[in-house]
């Protein structure tokens, strides 16, 4: 077992005093004869509890309290990492309190929420954290009993032994087992005798979420606090003049003051500050390239057309298969800007003391928000305590530390603690976008429709690698080239819900459509014929795993019953990322001459599912996601500011828009993979796919409302 | 600034602030409530409903100054334990992903179906499209506020 799982009493008590807000409830097994139930807090179970590693604490009651270490947005991973280490310890559910971990670095690793990696991360991590508890339970039990521990059965936190007809609930041996120490080689369970994994087990934050209870960054208050919202300046630009004399006459408003590009209104409240935002007079001038969304529609074609690119794989000869063609495909597509907009805006606390730092609130990567409140403070991160409250969802803005930044210089400069607080408007406006991207396709086909060469260029904007070279059709086809480009713009962006693949996918399945219609096959049974190509015949390796690939589709083919009723419209795309495989159909019925959307069917294949309805909400959420951003997400610009500010303008998918959505599952024994992410990827294309079938109309880009291809469909969303 | 008496959750509370401020941000910077939320601030995501005279409102864009002599109702005053029958449900049909938009979701439903104890689900979908969630939980709100409609 690994020594970063072992703690000591008062590094535990470190976390157990802060994190613990006394919000849990829980029966005192003591007292359970008695008619009068007494009700423990956590932090009363906690106070007489012991640790057995970061992860785990066992009070004498026999509650078990489980810290999650990950931040929370809504992956369900408070729930669903505590389930794996309680499975193991084979505890009682119901007697279990899960409680937030701060960031603490020497108990635990890769404590932040991205890439989808969280459990495959720590699958084995948590199972064995809960195993060792329960050996040294059972140890306990056998020296308290001078019986054999081989004999000893543990079941929903009772430790028994048949033979002398001993029992006992964990409590009763935590002062004991608290003394020992489990083998560095640990037996697991059988996955086959699992009785939490694979249920449906309620997200444990429900009660304090459905009544109301502080649990967001922005419920944090604190006596004293002072709040503050930031004027930040349009992208390339700089501050030219500042008049707060306005802004400065609000009730309310206690100061005006200007770091690096920004203003910041402080008072003690948050309604003066939004008022005296809008009087604030700000004048900007040019600091580098002052960009707008025309700007980028000529510069993505320079960039496909003379950039110089990176060659990101190349396999055969791909000039001599397009010489050789009989056909050639070709097709460009492109995406707008998207902001994250999680539903609590962007927000943190931070109370800077001389050498000393307190940061609160929501973060991906509460690592990287102390790292950068050490570096603006120059002082030792270890002096820099974070406490991670949960996040009103995230997406992938909250992996960047720029506002909590913003609290840091803001209580540094006004020596006091301050909660900064986004408006949605600066939420929109302040940066950190999905790139826009255009990617062009190209593919040759040979007499018999073959695909013999394909190519790929993308061209982003600061998107990095715009591409996935190793992923499908990788290895497929015998001569292969990808590359990308790049313009680095002072727009700001990063990593939104599946980086990259979010379009990608839904432009390459897209794509393959085209091309399936030009060889005159089936879109399905061309993508598998290549997929056998790439298992049997591969040039070059995947970057994926063909069999599971092939399984999600052929379960997808099975449960949306693909090309069997002609009534029914059908889009097919498929897509890995994020470790895990998803395919999708989409079905449109035409009512009245429009197209309507009825349903999408999914196959999902991310190994063992931890449990059943958060998967359920991740594969469904990432289908809504994914299909409200490609038919109304659009972020424009205009001299470095964004056009749409609010939900308003910025359009987000709601109730009367979602069809049905039928999702399932293919059990391939494998061990859990993430699922924040992949079911959001192919959803675009499927959507896409099926409009071109029930249409014969090719959207090539997002959002689909604002293409002129769409303009005369009527695409009524929703439920059969 | 004006002096404003305003009855929340069943409580007189007298509160300073200036005439314009909207009731959502007395709720929480100045009475502590936090369960009521913003998101937007124009009144398009939903994420901020609270009851006035048991009508479903957006407290982000209504003056507190406007609410004098009205019963108020937050999420917090919805039910002593939270066992109202739309809380009974999304517990029971686990709706929640980040949960940021709940509270709102909660309070619409809530006065939606005490207007129209048995709805249809054409009608759920009309009453429930005021409010946004950005993590896609649409069908489990939808399943909710059926199941809470039963539970009634």
């Amino acid at each position: 077992m690994a020594t970063g799982l072992k703690t000591n009493r008062r590094d535990f008590l470190k976390i157990a005093g802060t994190t613990a807000g006394g919000l849990f409830i829980g029966f005192n097994w003591m007292s359970c004869d008695s008619p009068k139930v007494e009700v423990l807090t956590t932090e009363q179970i906690l106070s007489q509890a012991k640790s057995f590693n970061g992860y785990l604490s066992i009070s004498p009651t026999g509650d078990v309290v489980i810290y999650s270490p990950n931040p929370e947005l809504g992956q369900n991973i408070k729930t669903s990492f505590p389930m794996v280490v309680a499975e193991e310890l084979e505890a009682d559910w119901n007697r279990v309190r899960v409680v937030q971990a701060n960031l603490d670095t020497e108990k635990y690793d890769r404590q932040l929420t991205g890439g989808s990696g969280a459990m495959p991360h720590s699958w084995e991590r948590l199972r064995k954290a809960g195993a060792t508890a329960k050996f040294v339970l059972v140890a306990a039990a056998a020296e308290t009993w001078k019986v054999p521990a081989s004999e000893i059965t543990v079941e929903k936190g009772i430790i028994s032994h048949k033979a002398s007809k001993k029992s006992g609930h964990f409590g009763e041996f935590v002062e004991l087992a608290s003394t020992m120490t489990a083998p560095e080689e640990i037996t697991l369970k059988d996955k086959k005798d699992f009785t939490i994994i694979g249920t449906a087990v309620k997200n444990v934050d429900n009660p304090e979420i459905f009544t109301g209870k502080p649990l967001f960054g922005l419920d944090f208050y604190r006596e004293g606090m002072l709040h503050a919202m930031v004027q930040r300046p349009p992208f390339g630009m700089k501050i030219k003049s500042v008049d707060d004399s306005e802004a400065k006459n609000i009730n309310g408003v206690t100061d005006v003051i200007q770091f690096e590009n920004n203003v910041a209104i402080v008072g003690k409240s948050t309604w003066p500050l939004m008022k005296a935002k809008r009087l604030l007079k700000v004048e900007y001038e040019a600091d580098g390239a002052v960009e707008s969304t025309e700007d980028h529609n000529r510069i993505f074609r320079e960039m496909l057309d003379t950039g110089k690119s990176t060659v990101r794989r190349e396999d055969g000869n791909v000039n001599q298969a397009f010489k050789s063609a009989a056909k050639i495909v070709t097709a460009e597509y492109q995406c707008p800007f998207l902001s994250h907009s999680p539903m609590e805006p962007m927000n943190f606390f931070a109370h800077v003391q001389g050498d000393k730092a307190e940061l609160i609130g929501p973060t991906q990567t509460p690592d990287r928000a102390r790292q950068t409140a050490a570096e603006i403070l120059g002082i030792p991160a270890e002096n820099i305590s974070v406490e991670i409250t949960r996040l009103g969802g995230g997406f992938g803005r909250r992996l960047r530390a720029d506002y909590v930044a913003e609290a840091v210089q803001i209580s540094k400069m006004m020596n006091a603690p301050v909660k900064v607080t986004w408006s949605r408007e600066d939420d929109l406006t302040g940066g950190a976008y999905r790139p826009a991207v255009r990617y062009r396709f190209e593919a040759a086909l040979d007499e018999a429709g073959e695909m013999i060469g394909y190519k790929l260029k993308g061209a982003g904007i600061n998107s990095g690698n715009s591409t996935r070279q190793d992923n499908f059709p990788a290895a497929a086809v015998a001569n292969y080239k990808v590359e990308s480009v790049e313009h680095n713009s002072p727009i700001t962006t990063n990593a939104w819900r599946a980086p990259i693949t979010n379009f990608l996918a839904y432009a390459e399945q897209s794509f393959l459509d085209e091309v399936a219609l030009e060889a005159g096959k089936d879109p399905v049974e061309f993508r598998l014929n290549l997929l056998n190509k790439a298992k049997n015949n591969p040039t070059g390796e995947p970057g994926y795993d063909v069999d599971r690939m092939i399984g999600v589709i052929n379960k997808v083919k099975e449960k949306s019953n693909w090309g069997k009723n002609p009534n029914v419209k059908q889009g097919f795309s498929v897509y890995f990322s994020h470790r895990t495989y998803v395919a999708q159909v989409a079905d449109i019925e035409i009512e009245n001459g429009s197209p309507v959307l009825k349903k999408i069917t999914a196959a999902t294949d991310c190994g063992m599912v931890i449990n059943t309805t958060g998967a359920d909400h991740q594969v469904r959420g990432g289908i809504v996601d994914g299909m409200g951003h490609a038919m109304y997400g659009n972020l424009t610009f205009v001299d470095g500011l964004p056009t749409q500010k609010n939900f308003d303008s910025y359009k987000l998918i709601r109730m009367k828009e979602v069809p049905q959505v039928d999702v399932h599952y293919v059990d391939s024994g494998y061990d859990p993979t993430g699922l924040g992410e992949p079911a959001l990827p192919p959803t675009g294309g499927a959507i896409a796919n099926a409009i071109f079938t029930a249409t014969g109309r090719r959207l090539r880009s997002q959002p689909f409302i604002e293409q002129e291809e769409f303009s005369d469909i009527k695409l009524a969303i929703r439920r059969a | 600034m004006a002096t404003l008496n305003l009855k929340v959750n069943g409580k007189s509370h007298t509160v300073d602030v200036e005439d314009d401020t909207p009731l959502l941000w007395v709720l929480r910077d100045h009475l502590g409530l936090v369960g009521t939320k913003y998101s937007c601030g124009i009144a398009q995501c939903g994420a901020c409903t609270v009851h006035r005279n048991g009508e479903a409102i957006f407290s982000c864009i209504t003056p507190a100054s406007s609410l004098e002599g009205d019963e108020i109702i937050t999420i917090e005053g919805l039910s002593e334990d939270g066992d109202h029958p739309v809380q009974k449900a999304w517990n029971e049909i686990d709706v929640a992903q980040c949960g940021y938009c709940q509270a709102g979701q909660i309070m619409n439903a809530a006065a939606f179906l005490d207007k129209n104890p048995s709805p249809s689900m054409e009608e759920i979908d009309e009453a429930m499209n005021r409010n946004i969630c950005r993590c896609g939980t649409y069908h489990k709100i939808r399943e909710a506020v059926a199941t809470a409609a039963k539970i009634k």
